[in-house]
């Protein structure tokens, strides 16, 4: 094809110039805009020596069918030399149904693990030590629920809960935003999490109650830019509503955390990730009065993109996941999780998931990209992909301002409808051939399927198999108690739920039991589906 | 001029991943069917109610959390049970092949797999319709 007749783009339709030099920069002030790594407002990193001093938490996201089995998965992959734990939790879990619930039928165990009450969480991190291991959890709507049980069994193993050191999703907005896995309406939510949030800054001080996470915005099919724009503006709402209940930011900020794609545009990701730092730590200092540094240092957690891997020639995924965590890296995240070849087909098989965690050791150990910080600082390219991402985001983030805050524009459809016109977009760019992905529309030959993981009907059976056994064994008046006092507790809007869904859990009330009794109080989210 | 192909396109079980259904409901529409989209968590009465209602040749539904095995049959004797065999069922998502295989001896139309272009999905509806 002649260069002529090819539109040069990132993935997100960003035209790139043929080539950059000083003139792009004009805009660009060196002292404040990229200063040295580790100050502010960290566009190049938020420390000094970055992986020389530590290198990422290798995180590989793992769950699936019963506590005992995924379980042993732990222990398989902390032996393989994985630093720390991420719990995939499966559809009921998230929606709050327990077992045996009519709209879990066929679905308990398959995305992720099922954990149904303190029981299931108590084998999940049997041997597992949780005042050395950092463990984070994929939970959002029920995320307090799941946390209050996390800490019950830290207390059963002895682990004081200023020791515990891991973090929780809990990032409602966006699951109205594009991972749907919603409970209540916006408002009870925001409750919740800040609850959660106002629990965690008096009692663990090393624990990230939060990760604002575009990761899923992106996977729902949104631009770069949109994923950055949504996350931070979401972030700025739980500020608020922190604030609002009368915490000082710097008593909570330095604890929220944030989770983002890493898609396959090598330059736009690292621009992206860039960028969230600078914008992150000026709306800290210029919007909030943030005093700590710590609170104006925005970490991230980054996962190579799902939704970039391919059914067709699964092989090929290893090598998109491969450059997908480099940019990552050169980015400067806090930990990483690198997808498996075979998870357009499936939750990944045990080799599968060895090979992408050796994709982060090679990466970590023999190409020399943690040598030094920032490596790609003082591109032309990448500074002015940079400042343009910058500039992009925050107009976005003006708008949702605009529009009343992120409630209200999700509540008119704006975030979705943006999201679901730019993914759109990007089908018809493949379907025109515009845009190649290997082996899907150039490049084909014979497809070959992986060896699966396969999770069958058995794992629902164990789950209510011993649902039923402890529902025989627990003090049925203890747990109704509890259930008694969550509701009540829920019902006046000045009470923190933490508490009592701590002795809810203790009383081995299950999740499908407390996510009842708050469904009493709050009602059930319907959406209105935007095209 | 024949009247409009319609549609239902629904997402069963408690999955939220909704990428693929709007964008399956926006290019049916872009191709010129009536396309009637039911919105997330969608049990099997209520998908075969809504079909009913709306009296369409065709129910596509997007299951990606691996659940097919367990929805799909009850859709399929729901739809003999209110005899309705002439909606055609179309299946998109992470189906693996022997399952799709399955499904299709049960009578399921088409299983369009990860990758499907929009265009094979349009064509095999409008096809299927002038049959």
């Amino acid at each position: 094809m002649k260069t002529a007749e090819r539109s040069f783009s990132t993935i997100s339709g960003v035209p790139v110039d043929p080539v950059y030099g000083p003139d792009d920069l004009s805009a660009l002030d060196p002292t404040r805009d990229v200063p040295a790594p580790g100050e502010f407002p960290y566009t190049r990193g938020i420390h000094r020596d970055m992986y020389r001093g530590k290198l990422w938490t290798m995180r590989q996201f793992s769950g699936f069918a019963t506590p005992e089995e995924t379980n042993r998965r732990y222990h398989y992959l902390l032996s393989q030399g994985q630093t720390g734990l991420s719990v995939a939790f499966d559809l009921p879990t998230l929606m709050g149904y327990d077992a045996g619930h009519p709209l879990a039928e066929g679905e308990v165990g398959k995305c992720g693990a099922s954990v149904c009450s303190l029981e299931d969480m108590e084998i999940l991190f049997r041997g597992i030590p949780l005042g050395d291991v950092t463990v984070s959890m994929t939970i959002n709507s029920p995320a307090s629920v799941l946390w209050a049980m996390y800490l019950a069994v830290a207390e059963q193993q002895g682990v004081d809960w200023s020791r515990l050191s891991g973090t929780l999703q809990n990032d409602i907005l966006k699951e109205y935003i594009a991972q749907k896995e919603y409970i209540f309406p916006p408002r009870p939510s925001m409750r919740l999490v800040t609850d959660s949030i106002e629990f965690g800054a008096r009692h663990t001080p090393r624990f990230n109650p939060i990760s604002i996470s575009g990761y899923h915005i992106r996977e729902a099919g949104s631009t770069a830019v949109q994923e950055l724009a949504f996350t931070l503006r979401d972030g700025v709402e739980y500020v608020d509503w922190a604030l609002e209940r009368g915490l000082a930011i710097d008593d909570f900020a330095p604890r929220l955390s944030f989770f983002f794609n890493a898609h396959s545009d090598f330059f736009e990701e690292i621009a992206k990730y860039r960028a969230a730092r600078k914008i992150w730590a000026l709306l800290m200092r210029d919007r909030y009065g943030a005093k700590s540094e710590r609170s104006a240092k925005l970490r991230f957690h980054a996962q190579t993109a799902g939704c970039s891997l391919t059914w067709q020639q699964p092989n090929n995924n290893i090598m998109r996941t491969a450059f997908q965590a480099m940019a990552a890296v050169l980015g400067g995240a806090q930990s990483l999780h690198t997808n498996s070849l075979d998870e357009a087909y499936a939750l990944p098989s045990e080799d599968a998931v060895t090979l992408a965690l050796r994709t982060q050791q090679v990466l970590a150990y023999e190409t020399g990209v943690t040598n030094t910080a920032d490596p790609l600082g003082g591109s032309y390219f990448l500074e002015k992909l940079t400042l343009d991402t910058e500039e992009a985001a925050n107009r976005y983030i003006r708008q949702i301002d605009d529009m009343g805050g992120m409630i209200p524009a999700i509540e008119a459809g704006f975030p979705q409808t943006e999201i679901a016109s730019a993914s759109y977009r990007y089908q018809k760019e493949i379907e025109a051939g515009e845009r190649i992905i290997v082996g899907v529309n150039r490049f084909q030959s014979g497809d070959h399927p992986p060896e699966l993981l396969q999770i069958d009907e058995s794992a629902g059976q164990h789950q209510e198999q011993k649902l039923a056994a402890l529902r025989q064994r627990r003090n049925q008046a203890q747990v109704q108690k509890t259930l008694d006092a969550l509701q009540r507790a829920a019902e006046s809007p000045t009470e923190n739920t933490m508490p009592y869904l701590l002795d809810a859990v203790r009383a081995y009330a299950t999740l499908g039991e407390i996510c009842d009794s708050l469904r009493k109080v709050f009602g059930a989210y319907q959406e209105t589906a935007h095209l | 001029m024949a009247p409009p192909i319609r549609v239902l396109v629904a997402k069963p079980g408690l999955d939220g991943h909704d990428r693929g259904a709007k964008i399956i409901a926006r290019a049916l529409r872009d191709a010129g069917m009536e396309v009637i989209y039911t919105g997330l968590r969608q049990t099997p009465e209520m998908i075969v109610n809504a079909a009913l209602q709306e009296d369409v040749q065709f129910i596509g539904l997007s299951i990606l959390s691996g659940a097919h095995n367990a929805i799909v049959p009850r859709i399929l004797d729901l739809l003999r049970e209110k005899d309705m065999m002439d909606v055609k069922l179309v299946i998109g998502g992470t189906i693996p092949d022997q399952d799709a295989e399955s499904l299709k001896k049960q009578g399921v139309a088409a299983v369009f797999q990860p990758g499907a272009s929009l265009d094979s999905i349009v064509t095999f509806i409008r096809g299927s319709a002038a049959n």
